[in-house]
């Protein structure tokens, strides 16, 4: 059968992932899907959800993508399943069947302890339980979580974050038992206990001790000992949610689940089960890898292939607490005769173990607490030689870096999509010559992305050659070519070219060099030879239009304005004829103006008090604003102010693209900070800094950077992502794509201008002190200035004759523009304007 | 042969009126003419940007690909030969080339009727 109704019960990420698997399989829509889902909101990704607790919102967890011929249905769970009539009841409804698949997920397992049932007890498993902690939290002292697996100790990191004093309870003897080692938990123990989490191992929670009021206060140990907790979080495993199988009648794995063939089929040929309910061969699996690759099983199946489950990767790599822990294959040493190569370096706290079997050819599993680098290489390389000596493997990055290339063509690149080495290199064969288009074409690295770093390395191996040359007359990148400027204090393009480049330049390498040249702060841009690098708009200190006039846009810093200053710029475009519109930076754009005009429109605009507004350059645009605490009931800051002066203190920067920014006054984020390169959003006791934000033709939200910021420690973060983003971007990256492009993304970005890794944020510092004491209004200058005035001419011949080529009529009471028609040239084809841009 | 062509040199502006590598439009007999100067010397082009239609290509950014001297258009960066106006990125598309040169401190040019 490969097309009809396909019910799926459940919406969590792999009941999602199936959906979008089929839906990416079945262009012709064979299927109609309906999706019942006990959760009031769509999928939402459950392996991140502790960032809840660091500021993500609903939003930002969102797996959910729409699809058409897919029916979602929230809050409607299933609560029977009539097999003999191929029907799903609902709360709500029936839903008839001629594909079940079951999607259920599992359930957070509460021991049977006397007072789990008190209030102030929790399980952590949605978005609602994390709400709940969050306010009961509040005003509360102590917690403490019952199991220091993987989950438990997020939550044990939650609780701290909320403020309160937090304990572990751990049956086992070490933290984290399934995934290290007795010395892996060790080495992991004290860094939890740095973080003053208190760590109660190899002893059972015997009772939840009530207070006066009835809620929980302590939690009694078998050992005798009393455990402060006003909030406890239950965290001892999971169980799949197996209940409507059972009543359905389907078979049940010997532990629980749902049990499944290597098709992902139950015991009823029209029904599957997939994800932590399924017990594939009898084995459930709580990670969403395995999940995830079941339901691409099913996927398939329906439209009529014949996958199978190809085995567990149950390799995990996490932080938690801040610490790298990973584990993969046998972590344990459970093969007969295995040897363990361990490794332990107390100056920087990091333990590992490679399990090799017994000849010490074969790699088998391993553990790494402190530095989880090697991860990818190592997880790849299960099952096959060793791709370096084991020491060489631990040491770090760049000993294994060059190693990628050595795995085998079976060795699983990406887990979390089941991509192995075979796939990308078909890939790279077909053509993907980097990784973005890997990304597309394979799926790999779109999860988790620790495997982007071996993609590239595999690129390398193919011999892919990722060119970063500028353009044909330079070899480096912008980022490279910065530096030369900055380090070798070059000022002219033309020493440049000569000494570091070929040929005379074009319309790409011109406007770069003259963006870095205005970023290190070079005098005004239409000075000396500067003036011939610039792309017409800053030329002309304007916006080209189609029809060859300009439009101007003076600064309104925040999009406050006085009511004198709007009055003139309705008189300057009353008495030059120009079209206004309000601009989404909150500004007002004046368009049809003649470049002989453009020095009188300014004229007049400069004596009012106006000054550039930039929307001619790859330069801050503007900072927008809500109204702010000034007036709104809402708003908890003054969001006016603070952009005023951020606009202020960024007017004129020059950087590799446009920057945008806004400031909101509240949560309810009236100024869509969210979709600017920084974005500020107000808290009751200060700032959210909001970074690599994008509208346009890739809309990307901006990623929550830092919280409750004071105004100062909010300026010094910025200034220091704007300056960094203007060192290293590539030519026309904005920040949205230079941060998904950075290694390491947004911890990396932190480690720089927080943490100060690369020792830079002195530098950048003092960059930004120089612009803002060197900033100087370009328009008042070019005013003052008659050698940069005569470039303001409409015939070098004839500078008294307006351009003949630019004319108006009217629509709306407004002139528009009749020239900028296509002459009638033979040859003439479309052109695409605002695509990406694909070089490198 | 129409009324648009003439035979005589126009004088447009002293040569030191021109900016390196950067250049500007001028009126010859009604004619929109975008004049350049680059280290390999003077060239003339119609200023009339045949994929937009505007007059704009004196606005555009100079510069060479591999021997040839080229300007691009401002608008949507086509790049044009500027010794045979043919532009290097849409095969089939040109601009009008003109005769320009420097006599006695004078940039003149002479219009060139092109088919």
């Amino acid at each position: 059968m490969t097309g009809g109704n396909v019910v799926v019960i459940g919406n969590g990420m792999v009941g999602q992932r199936f959906v979008d698997a089929l839906r990416a399989r079945d262009p012709q829509r064979r299927w109609r899907v309906t999706v019942l889902a006990e959760e009031s909101r769509p999928a939402y990704d459950r392996v991140r959800l502790s960032a809840y607790f660091d500021g993500a919102d609903e939003e930002d967890l969102n797996l959910h993508t729409p699809h058409d011929g897919v029916e979602l249905r929230l809050g409607e769970p299933a609560t029977g399943v009539d097999r003999s009539r191929r029907v799903v009841t609902t709360t709500a409804d029936e839903y008839p069947y001629d594909v079940l698949v079951f999607a259920t997920g599992s359930y957070p397992f509460v021991p049977p302890v006397p007072g789990t049932d008190l209030p102030g007890v929790f399980v952590y498993r949605t978005l609602d339980d994390l709400a709940a902690i969050r306010r009961y939290a509040k005003d509360r002292q102590t917690g403490a979580v019952i199991g220091g697996g993987l989950l438990g100790l997020e939550a044990a990191n939650a609780l701290r974050l909320l403020g309160l004093t937090t304990s572990v309870v751990e049956f086992a003897p070490r933290l984290m038992p399934v995934q290290v080692d007795t010395a892996g938990g060790a080495m992991l123990r004290r860094y939890v206990e740095e973080l003053d989490v208190r760590c109660h191992l190899g002893v059972a929670t015997t009772a939840l001790r009530p207070g006066t009021d009835g809620a929980v206060v302590a939690l009694e140990l078998a050992d005798g000992a009393l455990v402060d907790a006003d909030l406890v979080v239950v965290a001892a495993g999971i169980r799949p949610r197996d209940e409507l199988a059972r009543a359905a009648g389907l078979d049940i794995g010997p532990r629980g689940g749902v049990l499944v063939d290597a098709a992902c089929r139950t015991t009823d040929e029209r029904i599957y089960a997939v994800g932590e309910c399924a017990a594939i061969d009898g084995t459930c699996y709580g990670l969403v890898a395995p999940g995830y690759a079941m339901a691409e099983v099913v996927a398939d199946r329906l439209v009529g292939g014949t996958a199978t489950f190809p085995g567990a990767d149950t390799a995990t790599k996490l932080k938690l607490l801040g610490v790298d822990v990973a584990s993969f294959g046998d972590a344990h040493g459970a093969t007969p005769g295995c040897l363990d190569v361990t490794w332990t370096d107390p100056a920087t706290r990091a333990y590992a173990k490679l399990v090799l079997s017994d000849d010490a050819s074969t790699l088998l599993g391993g553990v790494l607490v402190g530095d989880a680098s090697a991860y990818p290489t190592l997880r790849a390389s299960v099952g096959g030689p060793l791709p370096a000596a084991p020491l060489a493997l631990l040491a770090g990055d760049d000993a294994v870096g060059a190693t990628a290339g050595a795995l085998p063509a079976t060795a699983q690149i990406c887990s979390c999509n089941a991509v192995t080495r075979a796939d990308i290199d078909t890939a790279v064969a077909d053509g993907c010559a980097d990784v973005a288009a890997l990304k597309a074409c394979t799926r790999a690295g779109t999860s988790c992305g620790s495997c982007v770093p071996m993609l590239k390395q595999l690129l390398d191996a193919a011999g892919v050659v990722q060119s970063k040359a500028l353009c044909e007359h330079f070899d480096v990148s912008r980022q490279e070519l910065f530096d030369i400027v900055r380090v070798r204090g070059i000022r002219t393009f033309s020493q440049l070219i000569a000494e570091h480049g070929r040929g005379r330049g074009c319309d790409i390498c011109k406007p770069v060099v003259a963006s870095i040249l205005a970023s290190l702060g070079s005098g005004h841009i239409l000075d000396g030879e500067q003036a011939s690098l610039q792309d017409t708009n800053d030329h002309f200190l304007a916006n080209l239009q189609r029809d060859g006039s300009y439009s101007v846009v003076p600064r309104i810093p925040g999009g406050e304005i006085t009511p004198e200053k709007l009055i003139i710029i309705g008189e300057v475009a009353r008495d030059f004829n120009l079209y206004t519109k309000i601009t989404g930076g909150q500004r007002i754009d004046l368009f049809g103006a003649r470049v002989d005009q453009l020095p009188q429109i300014w004229r007049r605009l400069v004596d009012a008090g106006f000054e550039s507004g930039h929307a001619y350059g790859k330069a801050l645009r503007t900072v927008k604003s809500c109204v702010g605490s000034t007036w709104c009931r809402y708003g908890v800051q003054d969001s006016v102010g603070l952009a005023v002066a951020l606009e202020l203190r960024y007017r004129g920067l020059r950087a590799p693209h446009k920057i945008k920014s806004a400031v909101s006054g509240c949560a309810r984020e009236c100024a869509e900070a969210r979709s600017k390169d920084f974005g500020v959003i107000a808290t009751e006791v200060g700032w959210n800094l909001y970074l690599g934000g994008n509208g346009g033709f890739r809309p990307r939200h901006a990623d929550l950077f830092a919280t409750d910021l004071s105004t100062e420690a909010l300026i010094t973060l910025i200034d220091r992502f704007l300056m960094y983003y203007i060192r290293t971007a590539d030519r026309l990256q904005r920040t949205a794509a230079w941060i998904e492009a950075m290694e390491g993304g947004l911890d990396h970005l932190r480690a720089v201008i927080v943490d100060d890794s690369l020792g830079l944020c002195a530098e950048l510092d003092a960059a930004m002190a120089r612009h803002v004491t060197g900033y100087s209004d370009e328009w008042r200058d070019v005013l003052a200035d008659a050698d940069r005035l005569r470039r303001f001419t409409s015939f070098v011949n004839a500078p008294e004759v307006p351009d003949p080529s630019i004319t108006f009529v009217t629509e709306r009471g407004q002139p528009v523009p009749v020239g900028g028609q296509p002459a009638a040239t033979p040859g003439r084809q479309p052109v695409a304007l605002g695509l990406p841009e694909v070089r490198r | 042969m129409t009324a648009a062509m003439t035979l005589s040199w126009v004088a447009v502006c002293p040569v030191d009126r021109l900016d390196r590598d950067r250049g500007v439009a001028a009126l010859v007999d009604g004619v929109q003419v975008a004049i350049f100067q680059t280290t390999d010397g003077l060239y003339a082009i119609d200023n009339l940007d045949p994929v937009s239609g505007a007059y704009v290509l004196s606005r555009g950014i100079v510069g060479s690909r591999g021997e040839a001297p080229t300007v691009a258009s401002p608008l949507h960066k086509q790049v044009y030969d500027l010794r045979t106006g043919d532009c290097l990125d849409l095969p089939g598309v040109c601009v009008a080339r003109h005769q320009v040169r420097c006599h006695n401190g004078m940039v003149e040019v002479r219009l060139r009727q092109e088919g």
